[in-house]
């Protein structure tokens, strides 16, 4: 063998690996179908916590990027969401704040150290995200401030035909967020059954409630 | 999982309890004095004796081999532990595989000193052989105390890996929709008083993916990234993350690139 052909050899050889690490940049279809098989394989059950758990809806899927969903998308997951939503039976919205603060001061439920899927054992998880009432310092800030929920959107009578339209609107946030917000991150504690109706009155009054320390 | 009660705990138990009597004024002090209270824990961080421990742990032939892992390529050639902590995971030639310390350490401990791997990787968090894996990472994470993040990606399965770790950290799911981006997407958030790093970029010197492991005073355990990711999937309400497996790898290297340049201060302590 010559030195050229050595050259030629050594060339060949450089084409190829710099041709084999293009072609092997894969496409981001690729990339995402890669991915769901490496989840689906990276999980198991344990406890309460089963890999059915990562089988995703509609919305779940649509918001798991870095980008938002196409318009189109968003508006099907929320017009979803919305139909979803099942009113408080005889249209009994309202609780007692003083359980609903017990509720949303509970972070606990449904993580596989929890024995029930029960919504007993759930708390309402809210000051992990946002500040409520005035009392509590230690609050999340993932989001927004619900101090003063009530007493800032006027409702001074919770029974109010005037204040019908946030009432009914609140319910339907903590029922199905993502009614509202495709890609909102709170769950959606009615239609996933975190918590049953008789807890969503207590922390609607929590919020609502012109007694509620949230509003005084 | 054992939780017991460490003396440390017992101080942050009452710290806590200090803090929720404390008014809404004065939560930058509070924030302040946890602040505070971190620095004077740093001068005598349990996370110490787990590095000796590892060490040791590290030169002693065990095993049905009755080896030591002086043998074992960690990415810069047999026995070399100094500052390879920064550029995992990475690829490596004979597993085939993009591996993090732990998932290395598995595959050391099972051709060199001849320990089952699928044992190991079944052994709960802080048990027998586990807990030896937890000392050792935290032992060769020691080794590069101070050094940058510096994960290589000139590999194909690194990018590949990366990119799959990106996909994983936006997965949206489990009984409460939530992801890894729920929580680590935007800057300046909190969980209740718990700071939250945006784990999408740098967050900075010594701050998430080059952090762990860290001694947890709140339960007296060293955690590894493996435990802290597995955690992290257990608060997202999701089912239970394989140890080592390419889900909990792949994450580590989308952490890991995206923190190129931060400055490892693993092993670290935590409230």
């Amino acid at each position: 063998m010559t030195i050229r052909h050595i050259l030629i050899g050594a060339s060949a050889a450089a084409a190829l690996l710099l041709v084999a690490g293009c072609a092997n940049k894969p496409s981001q279809a690729e990339i995402d179908t890669q991915a769901l098989a490496m989840i689906k394989a990276g999980f198991r059950d344990q406890g309460i916590a089963k890999i059915d758990r990562i089988e995703q809806d509609l919305g779940q899927k649509a918001c798991s990027s870095d980008k938002d969903p196409p318009e189109a998308l968003a508006k099907q997951v929320e017009a979803q969401a919305l139909a979803s939503i099942k009113w408080p039976t005889g249209g009994q919205y309202i609780g007692d704040w003083r359980e609903g603060e017990k509720l949303a001061q509970n972070g606990r439920g449904m993580t596989w150290t929890d024995s029930s899927t029960d919504t007993k054992a759930n708390g309402a998880q809210c000051y992990n995200c946002h500040q409520i009432g005035p009392a509590e310092v230690s609050f999340g800030t993932i989001g927004p401030s619900l101090y003063n929920y009530g007493k800032l959107r006027g409702v001074k009578d919770v029974t109010d035909p005037a204040s019908a339209v946030i009432v009914q609107y609140t319910w339907g946030k903590l029922w199905n967020s993502k009614a509202y917000a495709a890609c909102s991150n709170m769950p959606r504690f009615g239609h996933a059954k975190l918590l049953d109706e008789t807890q969503l009155r207590h922390v609607m009054a929590l919020l609502l409630d012109p007694k509620s320390p949230v509003n005084e | 999982m054992t939780r017991r009660l460490h003396p440390l705990a017992l101080a942050t138990l009452s710290l806590c309890a200090a803090i929720a009597t404390m008014p809404a004024q004065a939560q930058k002090s509070t924030a302040e004095g946890i602040a505070e209270y971190r620095k004077m824990l740093e001068d005598g961080n349990p996370a110490e004796l787990f590095e000796a421990k590892g060490e040791e742990l590290w030169k002693t032939a065990r095993g049905p081999k009755k080896a030591t892992l002086l043998t074992c390529d960690l990415g810069q050639g047999p026995g070399v532990v100094k500052g390879v902590f920064v550029t995992m995971p990475r690829y490596f030639a004979d597993t085939n595989k993009v591996q993090d310390v732990e998932s290395r350490l598995v595959s050391c401990m099972s051709t060199i000193q001849g320990f089952n791997a699928d044992e190991l990787v079944k052994t709960p968090f802080g048990r027998g052989e586990m807990a030896n894996i937890t000392a050792m990472a935290t032992y060769i994470a020691g080794q590069s105390r101070g050094m940058r993040m510096a994960l290589p990606q000139g590999h194909a399965e690194e990018r590949r890996f990366y990119d799959l770790g990106k996909a994983a950290f936006f997965f949206r799911g489990g009984p409460m929709d939530f992801s890894c981006a729920a929580c680590h997407a935007e800057d300046g958030k909190r969980i209740r008083l718990q700071d939250l790093p945006n784990l999408t970029k740098n967050p900075g010197d010594g701050i998430g993916f080059a952090a762990w492991p860290a001694y947890r005073v709140s339960n007296g355990q060293m955690w590894s990234m493996q435990l802290r990711l597995n955690d992290c999937y257990r608060q997202q309400r999701f089912p239970y993350p394989e140890f080592g497996s390419d889900l909990t790898v792949a994450l580590g290297v989308y952490m890991g690139v995206n923190a190129q340049g931060a400055e490892s201060i693993a092993p670290s302590i935590k409230r």
